[in-house]
């Protein structure tokens, strides 16, 4: 492509090439045009970053939903009806085991990614069931604090408080929960079918995901748990 | 064609999560050492704040708020691999509108909820006591020395 730019004798004030005149963006450089896929002229951007971004506005939207559910808690907290509060109910050495299960798991997790775009299947499958490991501990400590709380008749029919707890909780479990399936797809899907790439951006999808529930259950443990045990 | 492959990927985008150039294992393995470090001190951080007595009470919440952010932060660039380079601008800009939804919707409905709460308390125990609007009396202050028709004023 030739820039008539530099040509000899071009007609003084007749500006050849179109320019951002904010110089904003990938142009700021004033590197001109690119080819590269997604900007224009180099055609659609790749499946692998369409696919990714489509599911991080997903994931975006979940977010959304989980605030709805923590303006609730955080509204409803003192709605105890004479029942208990939450400094008399939550297990905070509980809590901090389920984080740390959790955070290995969301660590493991990207280890998995790694060895995925290593193209080490064994390293891959190996991550991949430690993350299942911790998942699945965090999912039993949870179940265990359900079924405690509702034998001490303290289930989420009790008062508004422990409806939005269970609310805002479970959820987060019922997608651990779900997150777990998911992972022992991948691992099936990459044992059977290897480094394809539609498996490979599967295998994306569900790491965004898995780090996405660790980001909530922060959210979880501080605004739920050590705010809710202070009041 | 004159350009190369790696000419496309400088300008082209990243898909969320991913992180180029780590084509290596032990490259990609700091930046998730990192971030786990640095997401246990915050973590450790939170829960010693919130079961200490050293601080002042009303700073706590404060505190808490202030971790977590901070922790996100943590798992957003060291997992999920957020940049503020141009190969990020769309996962970052769909970020910045979620989590402008966020806040209106959680920061929005404890607030309204909590001047709700406020404006709709019961009356107080022995006389009426609305805090409705400063200036606009509710009803006229009772005469000093005429006796009380519906025993209504606690307050002398």
């Amino acid at each position: 492509m030739s820039s008539s730019a530099a040509m000899p004798g071009a007609v003084p004030g007749v500006v050849p090439m179109r320019r951002d005149p904010n110089h904003l963006g990938h142009h700021a450089a004033g590197e001109g045009e690119t080819r590269a896929p997604g900007r224009g002229i180099g055609g659609p951007a790749p499946k692998r970053i369409v696919v990714g971004y489509g599911f991080w506005i997903f994931l975006l939207s979940d977010i959304v939903m989980f605030a709805a559910f923590f303006a609730a808690f955080a509204v409803l907290q003192g709605g105890t009806a004479g029942g208990p509060t939450g400094a008399e109910l939550f297990d905070l050495t509980n809590v901090a085991i389920e984080t740390g299960l959790l955070l290995l798991s969301s660590f493991a997790c990207g280890i998995a990614t790694l060895a995925l775009n290593a193209r080490r299947p064994l390293a891959f499958q190996a991550a991949m069931a430690v993350t299942f490991l911790f998942g699945a501990g965090f999912l039993a400590l949870e179940l265990r604090e359900f079924t405690d709380l509702v034998a001490r008749d303290a289930g989420p029919t009790r008062s508004a408080f422990l409806s939005a707890f269970f609310t805002v909780v479970g959820c987060h479990g019922l997608h651990v929960t779900a997150g777990l399936l998911w992972l022992l797809t991948m691992m099936a899907q990459v044992l059977a079918k290897g480094f394809r790439p539609d498996i490979l951006r599967r295998v994306m999808c569900f790491s965004l995901f898995w780090h996405a529930l660790d980001i909530v259950w922060v959210a979880v443990f501080t605004v739920v748990y050590l705010m809710g045990a202070a009041t | 064609m004159s350009h190369t492959d790696t000419d496309d990927r400088a300008h082209a985008d990243v898909a969320p999560g991913d992180e180029y150039p780590h084509e290596e294992f032990g490259a990609g393995l700091r930046s998730y050492l990192i971030g786990l470090a640095l997401a246990t001190l915050l973590t450790a951080a939170s829960f010693w704040v919130a079961q200490t007595k050293v601080m002042w009470a009303p700073a706590i919440p404060v505190a808490l708020l202030t971790f977590a952010i901070a922790q996100m932060g943590v798992h957003l660039v060291f997992f999920l691999h957020l940049t503020s380079g141009p190969d990020n601008t769309n996962n970052i800009m769909a970020l910045a509108f979620g989590v402008l939804i966020v806040f209106l919707l959680f920061g929005g409905s404890v607030w309204i909820m909590h001047h709700m709460n406020y404006n709709m308390m019961a009356p107080v125990e022995g006389g009426v006591r609305m805090p409705l609007q400063k200036g606009v009396p509710l009803q006229p202050e009772p005469q000093k020395g005429v006796p009380m028709q519906h025993g209504g004023g606690g307050h002398h």
